[in-house]
Protein backbone atom coordinates (compact mmCIF):
# COMPACT_ATOMS: atom_id res chain seq x y z
CA UNK A 1 0.00 0.00 0.00
CA UNK A 2 1.06 3.74 -0.45
CA UNK A 3 -0.17 6.70 0.03
CA UNK A 4 -1.07 9.02 -2.65
CA UNK A 5 -1.88 13.14 -2.11
CA UNK A 6 -4.10 14.78 -4.72
CA UNK A 7 -6.19 17.87 -5.43
CA UNK A 8 -9.40 17.95 -7.75
CA UNK A 9 -9.50 21.53 -9.17
CA UNK A 10 -13.36 21.88 -10.26
CA UNK A 11 -14.09 24.68 -12.63
CA UNK A 12 -17.38 25.52 -14.27
CA UNK A 13 -16.97 24.36 -18.02
CA UNK A 14 -16.76 26.97 -20.59
CA UNK A 15 -19.55 28.83 -22.09
CA UNK A 16 -21.77 27.84 -18.27
CA UNK A 17 -22.23 30.71 -16.69
CA UNK A 18 -20.92 31.47 -13.65
CA UNK A 19 -22.21 34.49 -11.19
CA UNK A 20 -19.41 34.36 -8.70
CA UNK A 21 -16.92 35.36 -11.23
CA UNK A 22 -18.95 38.05 -12.87
CA UNK A 23 -19.04 39.27 -8.76
CA UNK A 24 -15.24 39.18 -8.54
CA UNK A 25 -14.76 40.86 -11.89
CA UNK A 26 -17.33 43.37 -11.06
CA UNK A 27 -15.15 44.15 -7.39
CA UNK A 28 -12.37 44.97 -9.19
CA UNK A 29 -12.43 48.56 -10.45
CA UNK A 30 -13.30 49.58 -6.58
CA UNK A 31 -9.62 48.03 -5.98
CA UNK A 32 -7.89 50.47 -8.70
CA UNK A 33 -7.56 47.34 -11.16
CA UNK A 34 -8.16 46.95 -15.02
CA UNK A 35 -7.34 44.70 -17.30
CA UNK A 36 -8.33 41.44 -15.75
CA UNK A 37 -11.23 39.98 -17.60
CA UNK A 38 -13.06 35.92 -17.64
CA UNK A 39 -13.23 35.74 -14.27
CA UNK A 40 -13.80 31.77 -12.78
CA UNK A 41 -14.63 30.69 -9.71
CA UNK A 42 -14.16 26.93 -9.19
CA UNK A 43 -13.37 24.96 -5.94
CA UNK A 44 -10.31 22.92 -5.08
CA UNK A 45 -11.04 19.68 -3.28
CA UNK A 46 -7.32 17.61 -1.66
CA UNK A 47 -7.52 14.53 -0.45
CA UNK A 48 -5.23 11.43 0.80
CA UNK A 49 -5.43 8.29 -0.74
CA UNK A 50 -4.04 4.85 0.38
CA UNK A 51 -3.93 2.45 -2.52
CA UNK A 52 -2.14 -0.53 -3.92
CA UNK A 53 -0.28 2.04 -6.68
CA UNK A 54 -0.41 5.36 -7.92
CA UNK A 55 -2.40 4.13 -11.22
CA UNK A 56 -4.32 2.78 -8.61
CA UNK A 57 -5.05 6.04 -6.37
CA UNK A 58 -5.77 8.02 -9.47
CA UNK A 59 -8.16 5.89 -10.20
CA UNK A 60 -10.28 6.31 -7.26
CA UNK A 61 -10.05 10.05 -7.70
CA UNK A 62 -10.89 9.91 -11.37
CA UNK A 63 -14.42 8.11 -10.25
CA UNK A 64 -14.81 10.65 -7.14
CA UNK A 65 -14.24 13.40 -8.81
CA UNK A 66 -16.57 12.02 -11.85
CA UNK A 67 -19.42 11.17 -9.76
CA UNK A 68 -19.13 13.69 -6.95
CA UNK A 69 -16.83 16.95 -6.97
CA UNK A 70 -17.81 17.81 -10.53
CA UNK A 71 -21.34 17.62 -11.85
CA UNK A 72 -20.41 16.85 -15.31
CA UNK A 73 -23.23 18.43 -17.06
CA UNK A 74 -21.51 21.96 -15.75
CA UNK A 75 -18.38 21.43 -14.62
CA UNK A 76 -14.63 20.06 -15.47
CA UNK A 77 -12.00 18.75 -13.38
CA UNK A 78 -8.30 18.61 -12.73
CA UNK A 79 -6.44 16.24 -11.08
CA UNK A 80 -3.12 16.59 -10.19
CA UNK A 81 -0.85 15.30 -7.90
CA UNK A 82 0.49 17.15 -5.23
CA UNK A 83 4.43 17.04 -5.26
CA UNK A 84 6.51 15.96 -2.01
CA UNK A 85 3.11 14.56 -0.46
CA UNK A 86 3.36 10.93 -1.53
CA UNK A 87 5.05 8.32 0.26
CA UNK A 88 5.50 4.87 -0.59
CA UNK A 89 5.36 2.06 2.43
CA UNK A 90 7.75 -0.36 0.01
CA UNK A 91 10.23 2.38 -0.41
CA UNK A 92 11.41 5.84 0.71
CA UNK A 93 9.53 8.61 -0.89
CA UNK A 94 10.72 10.03 -4.69
CA UNK A 95 9.57 12.84 -6.28
CA UNK A 96 6.46 12.75 -7.29
CA UNK A 97 5.54 13.77 -11.18
CA UNK A 98 4.07 17.55 -11.67
CA UNK A 99 0.89 16.01 -12.98
CA UNK A 100 -0.36 12.49 -12.05
CA UNK A 101 -3.32 13.06 -14.75
CA UNK A 102 -5.72 15.10 -15.90
CA UNK A 103 -8.77 15.07 -18.04
CA UNK A 104 -11.25 17.13 -18.90
CA UNK A 105 -14.75 15.84 -17.96
CA UNK B 1 -58.88 3.82 0.24
CA UNK B 2 -56.77 6.38 0.59
CA UNK B 3 -53.38 6.63 -1.45
CA UNK B 4 -50.20 6.40 0.57
CA UNK B 5 -47.82 9.21 -0.50
CA UNK B 6 -44.02 9.35 0.71
CA UNK B 7 -42.05 12.45 2.06
CA UNK B 8 -38.42 12.35 1.76
CA UNK B 9 -36.99 13.50 5.15
CA UNK B 10 -33.10 14.43 4.67
CA UNK B 11 -30.99 16.10 7.25
CA UNK B 12 -31.70 19.33 6.69
CA UNK B 13 -35.10 19.25 4.84
CA UNK B 14 -37.10 21.98 6.33
CA UNK B 15 -40.62 21.46 3.74
CA UNK B 16 -41.44 17.95 4.71
CA UNK B 17 -43.93 19.40 6.76
CA UNK B 18 -45.24 21.64 4.98
CA UNK B 19 -45.30 18.67 2.05
CA UNK B 20 -47.47 16.43 4.20
CA UNK B 21 -49.84 18.55 5.57
CA UNK B 22 -50.61 19.93 1.92
CA UNK B 23 -50.64 15.83 1.34
CA UNK B 24 -52.99 15.45 3.56
CA UNK B 25 -55.61 18.46 2.63
CA UNK B 26 -55.51 16.79 -0.92
CA UNK B 27 -56.72 13.93 0.50
CA UNK B 28 -53.22 11.41 0.62
CA UNK B 29 -51.66 9.56 3.39
CA UNK B 30 -48.31 11.16 3.43
CA UNK B 31 -45.59 8.89 5.00
CA UNK B 32 -42.35 10.26 6.10
CA UNK B 33 -39.26 8.66 4.55
CA UNK B 34 -35.90 8.79 6.26
CA UNK B 35 -32.92 9.12 4.13
CA UNK B 36 -31.10 6.22 5.72
CA UNK B 37 -33.97 3.48 5.23
CA UNK B 38 -33.96 2.47 1.57
CA UNK B 39 -37.32 1.37 2.14
CA UNK B 40 -40.32 3.06 0.51
CA UNK B 41 -43.08 1.31 2.39
CA UNK B 42 -45.13 0.73 -0.50
CA UNK B 43 -46.49 4.05 -1.21
CA UNK B 44 -47.32 5.07 -4.53
CA UNK B 45 -45.19 8.39 -5.46
CA UNK B 46 -42.59 10.39 -3.70
CA UNK B 47 -41.99 13.92 -3.44
CA UNK B 48 -38.47 15.00 -2.40
CA UNK B 49 -39.21 18.06 -0.15
CA UNK B 50 -37.76 21.56 -0.23
CA UNK B 51 -34.52 21.99 2.41
CA UNK B 52 -30.95 22.43 2.89
CA UNK B 53 -30.21 18.62 2.22
CA UNK B 54 -26.80 18.00 3.94
CA UNK B 55 -26.34 21.42 4.00
CA UNK B 56 -26.07 21.99 0.64
CA UNK B 57 -22.41 20.86 0.72
CA UNK B 58 -20.17 20.64 -2.48
CA UNK B 59 -22.97 21.53 -4.91
CA UNK B 60 -26.92 21.89 -3.66
CA UNK B 61 -28.75 17.98 -4.08
CA UNK B 62 -25.52 16.65 -4.45
CA UNK B 63 -24.91 14.29 -1.15
CA UNK B 64 -28.31 13.49 -0.71
CA UNK B 65 -28.33 11.79 -4.01
CA UNK B 66 -26.18 8.93 -2.66
CA UNK B 67 -28.51 8.49 0.47
CA UNK B 68 -29.94 4.35 0.68
CA UNK B 69 -33.44 5.93 -0.08
CA UNK B 70 -32.29 7.27 -3.38
CA UNK B 71 -31.20 4.07 -5.01
CA UNK B 72 -34.47 2.92 -4.38
CA UNK B 73 -36.11 6.04 -5.34
CA UNK B 74 -34.29 5.68 -9.03
CA UNK B 75 -35.48 2.03 -9.26
CA UNK B 76 -39.11 2.67 -8.14
CA UNK B 77 -38.98 6.26 -11.05
CA UNK B 78 -37.36 3.52 -13.28
CA UNK B 79 -40.70 1.20 -12.95
CA UNK B 80 -42.89 3.88 -13.63
CA UNK B 81 -43.25 5.63 -10.12
CA UNK B 82 -44.66 9.24 -9.98
CA UNK B 83 -41.83 11.56 -8.60
CA UNK B 84 -42.54 15.15 -7.57
CA UNK B 85 -38.85 17.06 -6.62
CA UNK B 86 -39.68 20.53 -4.66
CA UNK B 87 -36.80 23.18 -4.54
CA UNK B 88 -34.06 21.29 -3.04
CA UNK B 89 -36.06 18.27 -4.08
CA UNK B 90 -35.55 19.41 -7.63
CA UNK B 91 -31.61 20.00 -7.38
CA UNK B 92 -31.38 16.30 -6.00
CA UNK B 93 -33.29 14.76 -8.38
CA UNK B 94 -31.10 16.94 -11.36
CA UNK B 95 -27.70 15.83 -9.76
CA UNK B 96 -28.87 12.40 -9.65
CA UNK B 97 -29.80 12.91 -13.18
CA UNK B 98 -33.52 11.93 -13.10
CA UNK B 99 -34.45 14.91 -14.33
CA UNK B 100 -32.55 16.94 -17.12
CA UNK B 101 -30.27 19.68 -16.31
CA UNK B 102 -28.62 21.60 -13.38
CA UNK B 103 -29.75 24.42 -10.92
CA UNK B 104 -26.78 27.20 -10.86
CA UNK B 105 -26.48 29.63 -8.67
CA UNK B 106 -29.02 32.47 -8.59
CA UNK B 107 -27.47 35.37 -11.25
CA UNK B 108 -27.89 37.78 -8.37
CA UNK B 109 -25.90 35.63 -6.44
CA UNK B 110 -28.14 36.28 -3.76
CA UNK B 111 -31.23 33.71 -1.73
CA UNK B 112 -34.26 34.90 -2.99
CA UNK B 113 -37.59 34.07 -0.79
CA UNK B 114 -40.87 35.67 -2.21
CA UNK B 115 -43.24 35.31 -4.56
CA UNK B 116 -43.02 34.62 -8.11
CA UNK B 117 -45.60 34.00 -10.82
CA UNK B 118 -45.64 30.33 -12.94
CA UNK B 119 -47.83 29.37 -15.80
CA UNK B 120 -48.26 25.33 -16.39
CA UNK B 121 -47.01 24.37 -20.24
CA UNK B 122 -49.52 21.43 -20.35
CA UNK B 123 -52.29 20.43 -18.57
CA UNK B 124 -52.03 17.38 -19.61
CA UNK B 125 -49.86 15.34 -17.33
CA UNK B 126 -49.43 13.77 -14.33
CA UNK B 127 -48.29 16.88 -12.31
CA UNK B 128 -50.95 19.27 -13.55
CA UNK B 129 -54.05 17.55 -15.06
CA UNK B 130 -55.78 18.93 -11.98
CA UNK B 131 -55.07 22.61 -12.72
CA UNK B 132 -58.01 24.26 -13.60
CA UNK B 133 -56.07 26.62 -16.34
CA UNK B 134 -52.64 27.46 -16.64
CA UNK B 135 -52.01 30.28 -14.71
CA UNK B 136 -50.19 32.62 -13.69
CA UNK B 137 -49.93 30.65 -10.58
CA UNK B 138 -48.70 32.64 -7.48
CA UNK B 139 -46.12 30.66 -5.06
CA UNK B 140 -43.35 31.30 -3.13
CA UNK B 141 -39.71 30.42 -4.10
CA UNK B 142 -36.52 29.94 -1.62
CA UNK B 143 -33.55 29.28 -3.07
CA UNK B 144 -29.94 30.25 -3.64
CA UNK B 145 -29.46 27.71 -6.56
CA UNK B 146 -32.63 27.31 -9.20
CA UNK B 147 -30.97 29.16 -12.55
CA UNK B 148 -31.99 26.11 -14.31
CA UNK B 149 -29.51 24.99 -16.75
CA UNK B 150 -29.02 22.63 -19.58
CA UNK B 151 -26.79 23.06 -23.21
CA UNK B 152 -28.74 24.51 -26.18
CA UNK B 153 -29.57 21.15 -27.93
CA UNK B 154 -30.97 19.52 -24.18
CA UNK B 155 -33.15 22.40 -24.40
CA UNK B 156 -34.82 22.36 -27.85
CA UNK B 157 -35.63 18.74 -26.97
CA UNK B 158 -36.91 19.57 -24.14
CA UNK B 159 -39.45 22.35 -25.52
CA UNK B 160 -39.82 19.66 -28.62
CA UNK B 161 -40.87 16.82 -26.32
CA UNK B 162 -43.35 19.23 -24.14
CA UNK B 163 -41.16 18.39 -20.86
CA UNK B 164 -40.51 22.39 -19.86
CA UNK B 165 -44.01 21.79 -17.61
CA UNK B 166 -43.72 25.04 -15.61
CA UNK B 167 -42.03 29.16 -17.25
CA UNK B 168 -41.50 31.77 -14.94
CA UNK B 169 -44.14 34.40 -16.18
CA UNK B 170 -44.69 38.19 -15.70
CA UNK B 171 -47.37 40.51 -14.57
CA UNK B 172 -49.21 39.76 -18.12
CA UNK B 173 -49.06 36.44 -18.16
CA UNK B 174 -46.35 35.73 -20.51
CA UNK B 175 -42.81 34.01 -20.58
CA UNK B 176 -40.59 36.08 -18.59
CA UNK B 177 -36.90 36.89 -20.45
CA UNK B 178 -33.76 35.53 -19.09
CA UNK B 179 -32.88 39.37 -18.06
CA UNK B 180 -35.98 39.72 -16.26
CA UNK B 181 -35.14 39.52 -12.74
CA UNK B 182 -38.33 40.58 -11.22
CA UNK B 183 -40.74 37.71 -13.20
CA UNK B 184 -37.41 35.67 -13.88
CA UNK B 185 -35.53 35.51 -10.37
CA UNK B 186 -32.72 33.51 -10.73
CA UNK B 187 -32.17 33.70 -14.53
CA UNK B 188 -33.26 30.43 -15.54
CA UNK B 189 -32.80 29.61 -19.45
CA UNK B 190 -35.99 29.79 -21.21
CA UNK B 191 -37.67 30.72 -18.42
CA UNK B 192 -38.26 27.35 -16.96
CA UNK B 193 -39.04 26.99 -13.42
CA UNK B 194 -39.93 22.81 -13.84
CA UNK B 195 -39.27 19.97 -16.08
CA UNK B 196 -40.06 16.29 -16.69
CA UNK B 197 -38.23 13.52 -17.78
CA UNK B 198 -38.78 11.58 -20.64
CA UNK B 199 -40.95 9.33 -19.46
CA UNK B 200 -43.26 11.68 -17.46
CA UNK B 201 -43.45 10.53 -14.22
CA UNK B 202 -40.47 12.20 -12.25
CA UNK B 203 -40.62 16.09 -12.11
CA UNK B 204 -39.36 19.16 -10.70
CA UNK B 205 -39.84 22.76 -10.18
CA UNK B 206 -38.06 25.52 -7.77
CA UNK B 207 -41.64 27.23 -6.51
CA UNK B 208 -43.29 25.71 -3.69
CA UNK B 209 -46.62 24.54 -4.50
CA UNK B 210 -47.23 23.08 -1.29
CA UNK B 211 -46.38 26.68 0.30
CA UNK B 212 -49.37 27.57 -1.73
CA UNK B 213 -51.48 25.36 -1.01
CA UNK B 214 -54.78 26.91 1.31
CA UNK B 215 -56.35 30.55 1.07
CA UNK B 216 -54.32 31.04 4.47
CA UNK B 217 -51.24 30.83 2.90
CA UNK B 218 -52.28 33.69 0.87
CA UNK B 219 -52.25 31.51 -2.44
CA UNK B 220 -53.96 28.26 -2.99
CA UNK B 221 -52.61 28.01 -6.43
CA UNK B 222 -50.72 25.25 -5.98
CA UNK B 223 -52.85 22.74 -4.33
CA UNK B 224 -53.69 21.68 -7.86
CA UNK B 225 -50.22 20.54 -8.62
CA UNK B 226 -50.51 18.54 -5.27
CA UNK B 227 -54.23 16.91 -5.97
CA UNK B 228 -52.64 16.46 -9.53
CA UNK B 229 -50.15 14.12 -8.07
CA UNK B 230 -52.16 12.53 -5.40
CA UNK B 231 -55.02 12.07 -8.10
CA UNK B 232 -51.96 10.27 -10.42
CA UNK B 233 -50.97 8.52 -8.04
CA UNK B 234 -54.81 6.77 -6.58
CA UNK B 235 -55.62 6.45 -10.25
CA UNK B 236 -51.55 4.27 -10.87
CA UNK B 237 -52.84 1.98 -7.74
CA UNK B 238 -56.11 1.28 -9.38
CA UNK B 239 -54.46 0.39 -12.02
CA UNK B 240 -51.78 -1.90 -10.51
CA UNK B 241 -49.06 -0.48 -12.38
CA UNK B 242 -46.95 0.96 -9.90
CA UNK B 243 -43.63 -0.76 -8.22
CA UNK B 244 -44.28 -0.80 -4.97
CA UNK B 245 -41.01 -0.61 -3.50
CA UNK B 246 -39.67 -2.86 -1.46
Amino acid sequence: MSTHRFAVNVTPKPGILDPQGRAVEGSLDHLGISGVSAVRVGRRVELTVDAADEPGALAIVERLAGELLANPLIEAYAIESIAGASSTSASPPTAAPATAGERHA
Amino acid sequence: MTVRIGVVVFPGSNCDRDTVHALAQAGAEPVELWHEEASLQGVAAVILPGGFAYGDYLRAGVIARFSPVMRSLAEFADGGGLVLGICNGFQVLAEAGLVPGALLRNRSLRFLGREVSISAERLDTLFTHALTDAGPLRMPIAHGEGCYFADDATLDALEADGRVLFRYVDDAGERAAEDDRVANPNGSLRAIAGVMNAAGNVAGLMPHPERASEAILGSEDGAGIVRSLVESAAKAVGERRVTVGV
